[in-house]
């Protein structure tokens, strides 16, 4: 067991007076404003720096992350963040430079914008990007801005009201679709684990705005029929959209725009090595075809003739900003500087290995869990638990809290909801045959204890600070914030 | 190339899956593989690579060469280096979003604390864990508002910041909302007179007012229009795009705002060209379950002990698809962590000192620049750390910026683009990085623009 005690929260210690001083003495706000528009009260608790720094160090120790272990979180690319990039996003001339900085006295900053913009436009075949929205779903909803600015400019505006999303889709692609007043069709996969073809053409029609797409699906299997489908939409007068969260397994292999997609976005904070710090922040580059680069976002990074770099707002089609300033700019250094640290062919053998990582872990489980899609998967695959749930009752929730147990993070569970008691395995390419030989093994003994002794598993996790959580009571009860006591 | 795999490795696991060689692997339909090299510079040694980039960072001498007195939105402040420090450490920085909370308790519980500190900095009852930033809180906010009331009109401040409005009308496009404005008042806060008039037929979901505004005015409603919205069911909004004034100024909740957002990039996060930020949404207990993104809440394990989860997550995108509440998913979880450490660092003490200075310096920046002959405040309501400032009309702000970049200073935001009426001021910005030197310096250094000026119409 580990040392479980309960952290206190920084409200419940420190001591009026006790906060280390940082700056000189304030000044009597009254002096400068009326009492009416001051607060009364200013209920802050104050620690000391050692106590904040002991505080912080022990919630630190109480959090899993990369650093700590393996972590194959099935679509969320958890692969290691090179600590050059940090450096490299911390200089002053980065880290201190105010967004309003004057253009000629910001170039470096703005050309490493620019230099993403080229290097993504190139990886990925799309005629241009912007770096705007700050995470994938903020990318989603500018690209289907785009759509529904595309579609009203050619008078179909009203028409055009319905979005396809296979039922693989990330819980963001109907939420998008929502946020800017789109119906949802959901689109059944087929045996094969892709878009059935058939039956995405009997929903097409002349209400199709756009059909959102990854490729390869969040099953791990590349929709071999693209080609296909990406013509049928455009022949019923509908724009494709790329979903970039799986993109960490096309690089160099396989370009969206090649495959006819005129809308993606991308997560810097999966494929390009930015850590993910907890939930964020990310970045959501969107990338389009030609016939869309006048509605992209803005700003735009762009380069002039004389090799001067600025950022273009001047923009009369574009669907507008989508936040306060012009990028997730710290993570735009990392994300060049990760490309820049593997080039062209680093990026390709990148992705390779992210498969062969994958198939590796697949080949093994195998032997011991369902894998619905029996064939070579990219840079994840599911598998499922439902044969042991029935022989055993234990499910794949359980499987993931064993997990935990052994130093693991659990896989993706129950997602996509295709596939019953669903675990969604991606490894990365960061990770060592000796890792994954070591997660491989955890599993199979998991599975062999779930048959032996099933209680052992559904009694998981027993090796972490805290056990399985009263969800309900945590719903129907909101305690969301500490509260004074009176 | 960050693969530990050895040439030994590959061959194994190849072996392994049965495949001939990587490209086999990975192979796709032919009509659709890629069959050039990618168009991506050769890789660089990390010893070549970190000089290329600096030489990038070296090129941005407005951060390092300059006296700046921009702000806007984006403020720079101290943090004690403790922050970062325990900001980024790995076991922090390299987290997902807590989804299997028994190994997440540690970020669990942090931004549990930032929840509670923004509830005590804004007066509302709970707060999410955090959204992009402060514009598109505004425009999530206004979002809650419209599903409260069925409403699909908004009016808004035009002393909001122009880029939140510019956003908020870029997801009222997508959601065919109408976004109406209120004017400025002459003191520089907004011209609330037609209020009541506007309110009268209940067309509006929400008003929305940002304090202090981008003037740097406070810019809080009375107890008259208070009334006014709770008769017309209108739901006030409060945005703060500079959450330091929260330390000194009268809290969202006690003007009445149901629902408070904006930015923290003020608390510990650096200006970084613009982000990434962190914004907030702050409200009152009846919209818990029209409130975007993540909420992590308190609840006890299986042994009987506190534990911290994510919660109420029937709201959301990966739950409820096209009938969640917003889209979002990836958060600004870090900056938040950010924000959370810098307050605890702080306690009310620092905050209060910090609050308090940047009023100081911002009077003395006030008294020093308008002491300079034909300089003059524009308006005359009270500001917080910024404030508009009129240049002599013998002269231009665009000859008054050049003028002052001659002699490293960047003297402020221009607003002919977003106010014409305003073609002749500046926006100024001082905290309490910016020094009494630097503020006398600048006062001098115009003081010497207008006398050139003045030298050069006669000559």
């Amino acid at each position: 067991m580990p040392n479980a005690a309960p952290i206190p929260l920084v409200f419940e210690t420190g001591k009026r007076g006790r906060a280390t001083v940082y700056f000189g003495d304030g000044h009597a706000l009254d002096e400068f404003l009326p009492k009416s528009a001051l607060r009364e009260s200013l209920p802050l608790p104050e620690n000391s720096e050692l106590d904040v720094v002991r505080h912080f160090t022990r919630l630190a120790q109480r959090t899993f992350s990369i650093d700590t272990g393996f972590y194959p979180l099935g679509s969320c690319t958890m692969k290691y963040n090179p600590r050059i990039n940090e450096a490299m996003a911390a200089q002053p001339g980065f880290r201190d430079l105010h967004p309003f900085a004057p253009t000629d006295l910001a170039q470096g900053a703005i050309a490493t914008m620019y230099e993403l913009e080229r290097a993504l436009s190139a990886v990925f075949g799309m005629a241009q990007f912007s770096l705007n929205p700050a995470a994938g779903a903020h990318g989603e909803l500018a690209a289907l801005l785009i759509a529904k600015a595309y579609f009203r400019k050619k008078g179909e505006g009203a028409q055009r009201s319905t979005v396809i999303v296979p039922d693989t889709a990330h819980g963001t692609n109907p939420a998008s679709a929502a946020m800017v007043g789109y119906k949802v069709v959901s689109l059944k996969s087929d045996a094969r684990g892709r878009v059935d073809v058939a039956e995405l053409k009997t929903a097409l029609g002349s209400d199709t705005a756009v059909c959102m797409m990854t490729n390869p699906n969040t099953l791990g299997l590349f929709e071999d029929h693209i080609l296909e489908i990406t013509e049928a939409v455009h022949a019923a007068g509908g724009l494709m959209y790329y979903d970039g969260a799986n993109a960490n397994a096309l690089m160099g292999n396989s370009r969206p725009g090649d495959m006819g997609f005129d809308l993606m976005h991308l997560n810097l904070h999966k494929t390009f090595s930015i850590p993910h710090g907890g939930g964020g922040a990310g970045a959501g580059p969107i990338g389009v075809a030609e016939r869309f680069v006048d509605f992209l976002p803005t700003p735009v990074a762009v380069r002039d003739r004389d090799g001067k770099f600025s950022l273009d707002f001047e923009r009369p089609e574009s669907i507008g900003p989508m936040r306060s300033f012009w990028s997730n700019f710290a993570h735009v250094v990392r994300a060049l500087t990760y490309i820049y640290a593997n080039g062209g062919e680093g990026l390709t053998k990148i992705s390779q290995l992210a498969v062969l990582n994958a198939n590796y872990i697949r080949v093994a489980v195998k032997e011991f869990l369902e894998t619905p899609y029996d064939e070579p998967c990219r840079h994840e695959f599911v598998a499922s638990a439902q044969a042991l749930k029935r022989e055993t009752g234990v499910r794949a929730l359980d499987i993931a809290k064993a997990l935990l147990d052994r130093g693991y993070h659990a896989p993706t569970i129950y997602f996509p909801l295709v596939v019953p008691e669903c675990i969604m395995i991606e490894p990365t390419e960061t990770e060592s045959k000796e890792t994954l030989d070591g997660f491989i093994n955890a599993l199979r003994e998991i599975m062999a204890t779930a048959k032996s002794d099933p209680q052992k598993i559904k009694d998981a996790p027993v090796n972490t600070v805290v056990g399985r959580i009263d969800e309900t009571r945590a719903a129907r009860q909101p305690d969301l914030r500490w509260q004074p006591s009176l | 190339m960050y693969s530990p795999h050895t040439e030994g490795d590959i061959k194994a696991m190849l072996a392994a899956v049965g495949a001939p060689s990587l490209e086999e692997l990975i192979r796709v339909p032919d009509a659709v593989a890629l069959k050039v090299p990618l168009d991506v510079p050769p890789a660089l040694p990390e010893a070549d690579l970190a000089r290329k980039i600096a030489e990038y960072a070296a090129r941005n001498t407005a951060a390092t060469e300059y006296t700046s007195f921009l702000g806007a939105g984006a403020y720079r402040h101290y943090c004690p280096p403790v922050v970062m420090a325990l900001a980024m450490r790995g076991e922090f920085l390299t987290a997902y979003t807590p989804y299997q909370a028994e190994v997440s308790q540690g970020y669990l519980q942090a931004i549990y604390e930032w929840q509670t500190y923004m509830c005590l900095l804004t007066g509302l009852d709970l707060a999410n864990a955090s959204v992009y930033d402060g514009a598109t809180a505004l425009a999530e906010g206004a979002i809650m508002a419209v599903n409260a009331t069925g409403r699909s009109a908004l009016l808004v401040s035009s002393a909001i910041h122009p880029n939140y409005r510019d956003v908020l009308r870029t997801y009222a496009r997508g959601l065919d909302l109408d976004v109406d404005e209120l004017p400025v008042a002459p003191d520089g806060t907004t011209d609330l007179s037609t209020l009541e008039a506007r309110l009268a037929d209940k067309r509006y979901a929400a008003v929305a007012l940002q304090s202090p505004n981008f003037f740097g005015c406070v810019d809080t409603p009375h107890a008259r229009e208070q009334e006014m919205f709770a008769s017309t069911g209108t739901i006030p909004i409060a945005v703060v795009a500079e959450a330091l004034s929260l330390a000194a100024l009268v809290p969202p909740a006690a003007w009445g705002a149901q629902i408070a957002v904006g930015e923290a990039q003020s608390f510990g996060n650096p200006l970084n060209f613009g982000g990434p930020y962190v914004g907030f949404i702050a409200c009152t207990k009846e919209h818990i379950r029209r409130i975007p993104g993540r909420l992590v809440g308190r609840s006890v394990d299986n042994r009987g002990n506190p534990a911290y989860v994510l919660t109420l997550q029937a709201r959301e995108q990966h739950i409820r698809r096209e009938k969640a509440t917003s889209n979002i998913c990836t958060n600004q979880a870090h900056c938040a962590l950010v924000a959370t450490i810098y307050l605890a660092a702080l306690g009310e003490t620092g905050l209060r000192r910090a609050a308090g200075l940047n009023l100081r310096q911002v009077n003395r920046l006030a008294e020093r620049v308008c002491a300079v002959p034909g300089f003059s405040r524009a308006f005359a309501a009270p500001v917080f750390n910024e404030l508009v400032v009129r240049v002599p009309s013998s002269t231009t702000t665009e000859r008054v910026l050049a003028a002052l970049r001659e002699r490293k200073i960047l003297g402020g935001l221009e607003l002919a683009g977003w106010y014409p009426n305003l073609s002749d001021c500046l926006l100024m910005t001082a905290t309490e990085t910016t020094t009494d030197g630097q503020i006398d310096a600048f006062a001098a250094a115009l003081g010497e623009i207008v006398r050139e000026t003045k030298a050069a119409a006669r000559a």
